[in-house]
């Protein structure tokens, strides 16, 4: 661990020269190594950034990331810690908004439509891109209540569909069978694995359209990560799904797409068994395999 | 497995200190324990002989060397509750302004500037401040309302810090979690940070209604009365108060030894009192946190 950290760093001070070049010849101007794997998925992506920078106050943390999410495919973001792949994830449902001095270039579309648009509710677009993130974060209210709260908040009073709203996201959450007898007990006495699937639930209680999983499975344990990993096998029949993790063999096994990212910008991204066999650039071989340069 | 000599002589040193420490620390606190202990022992070894019910319920008689407190416990409730009621929707809408929406820049660190000075002011200087301002100034007269205000400008510093820090103890993957659901602020903040803060901002109104319950100064001159066999009807009545009617015994009286058992029996009151605020407040602070 302590030498990759250090390879790493010896790496990124090196970086801007050794860097360029390469970038240059996946990521141009004319598109990413992607474009040809997208091309052959004739669809229009559910969400994709195109040309995007993203800043904090003077730190330009993305540089120039075009990249498109499929419907019902699961995108897996890989990179060491800093290159920028949860940068991304939160900024396609705005959350970075909260940052103070946080800027934004470029776009990003959701059917479509600029997410970044000044007509844009942020708010709805919210619901409409759902977040699970790193650590389980249930409220501290019941069970029932955390999943019920994005359709509360919504407006939604209907006590006869809420009940069925929260038993239908806990079981495709897998979760249902374990809190069935105790839905009205504090959310904060089950366990982490459990607390995580909560949290998905809660995600899709309002049936948004994409669900972005910041390191759904490394604050639990291997148990635990299993069961959410076979979740999101499973979401994505129903889900646009992206996911960031620091697990290559997670990023293997649950993904369709990764992409890899570096220093803030998009090395390469492709059919996740191709990534990870037969990668085109050096660099992300030397990643995948763990030697990192 | 090293060449690495040790002193015996340090770690012979190192030990001492470290147990010289240690009791300096425990010796701090018991003194800390035993201040609290001595003074409810004393309040209650001179006191609790004048407790009776007529001295609960009864006005004080004969130039106040009999009779009992009833008005100045009256008194001293409204006043309290009053401070508290005023104060407290001001001091957590205060604090959530500073920790939630204000952009951290210049305005919020002079405010924060203006609240923590306030906090420094004599509570004397507030009851000047709401004689000139509540009383003369705004035509409410010596009444529980003027004490009241003044009272709760005494006790918003309080509240407002204490609640700015059960603010920032929420973590903010709850307002992310809140957000990323499609809630809006005002409603991540009603739903989630609110109620995930009450413990922490209800000790912060327990510390300003004792401090409310207990102060002098700010009421003699808004809110108290030497003498008033009536009890309050109105919020514009000017009332007793135990922590003045301490004071009058103490040190106005006609007859000051006779009183001296009235003024431990109503300081004991004024302290159980407190006490007793505090006690319901705690109780339904945890049964909060059970909740959980």
């Amino acid at each position: 661990m302590t030498l990759m950290i250090e390879t790493l760093f010896g790496l990124s001070q090196e970086a801007p020269k050794a860097q360029k070049p390469e970038t240059r010849s996946t990521c141009g101007p004319t598109g990413c190594l992607g474009i040809d794997m997208v091309a052959e998925d004739k669809r229009a992506p559910k969400m994709s950034a195109q040309g995007l920078n993203f800043y904090y106050g003077d730190f330009q943390a993305l540089f120039d990331i075009s990249l498109d999410f499929q419907e019902n495919q699961v995108t897996a973001l890989i990179g060491p810690s800093g290159c920028g792949k949860s940068t991304l994830l939160r900024c396609l449902n705005r959350m970075n908004d909260l940052i103070p001095y946080s800027r934004v270039q470029g776009k990003i579309l959701l059917d479509g439509e600029s997410v970044y648009d000044p007509a844009v509710d942020v708010v709805a677009l919210r619901r409409h891109v759902g977040m699970v993130f790193q650590k389980p974060n249930p409220f501290p209210k019941t069970i029932f209540e955390n999943v019920a709260y994005g359709l509360r908040v919504n407006g939604i009073k209907d006590k006869t569909f809420l009940r069925e709203r929260v038993e239908t996201s806990l079981k495709q959450a897998a979760l249902w069978d374990e809190v069935k007898d105790r839905l009205h007990e504090s959310a904060l006495g089950l366990s982490g694995g459990q607390q995580q699937r909560l949290c998905i639930a809660r995600a899709m209680a309002v049936e948004p359209e994409v669900l972005l999983m910041d390191e759904p499975a490394s604050a639990l344990d291997p148990i635990a990560t299993q069961k959410i990993e076979e979740l999101i096998h499973e979401l994505k029949e129903t889900y646009t799904i992206i996911i960031v993790t620091h697990n290559m063999q997670q990023a293997a096994r649950v993904s369709d797409v990764t992409a890899f990212f570096y220093l803030g910008k998009l090395i390469e991204v492709d059919r996740t068994e191709t990534l990870f066999t037969r990668p085109r650039l050096k660099q992300t071989s030397d990643y995948i395999t763990g030697r990192f340069g | 497995m090293s060449g690495i000599s040790y002193s015996s002589e340090v770690q012979r040193r190192r030990k001492v200190v470290q147990g010289v420490m240690c009791w300096l620390f425990r010796i701090s606190a018991a003194i800390n324990g035993a201040a609290l202990i001595l003074v409810v022992y004393f309040l209650v070894a001179r006191g609790w002989r004048a407790i009776n019910w007529t001295f609960l319920t009864q006005p004080p008689m004969d130039s106040m060397t009999r009779g009992g407190i009833l008005p100045c416990i009256i008194g001293t409730l409204c006043l309290s509750v009053g401070a508290i009621v005023i104060a407290l929707p001001i001091g957590v809408a205060s604090a959530v302004y500073l920790n939630e929406y204000a952009r951290p820049g210049r305005l919020v660190r002079i405010i924060r500037l203006g609240i923590n000075n306030l906090a420094g002011v004599p509570s004397v200087v507030f009851g000047l401040f709401g004689l000139a301002f509540f009383v003369v100034y705004l035509k409410m007269g010596v009444s529980i309302l003027a004490g009241s205000l003044t009272l709760a400008a005494l006790t918003l510093p309080v509240i407002i810090g204490s609640t700015e820090e059960a603010l920032r103890a929420v973590p903010d993957t709850y307002r992310e979690a809140s957000l990323g659901l499609g809630a809006t602020k005002w409603q991540t903040i009603y739903h989630v940070v609110l109620p995930t803060a009450l413990p922490g901002i209800l000790t912060g109104a327990i510390l300003g209604i004792s401090r409310a319950a207990g102060e002098t100064a700010p009421i003699m001159f808004t809110a108290a009365v030497f003498f008033t066999p009536s009890l309050p009807t109105s919020i514009f009545d000017e009332i007793m108060a135990l922590p003045y009617h301490i004071y009058v015994l103490a040190t106005a009286g006609t007859d000051i030894e006779a009183t001296r058992p009235l003024q431990y029996g109503t300081a004991l009151v004024l302290i159980v009192l407190v006490l007793g605020l505090n006690l319901i407040a705690i109780m339904y602070r945890s049964r909060l946190r059970k909740k959980r």
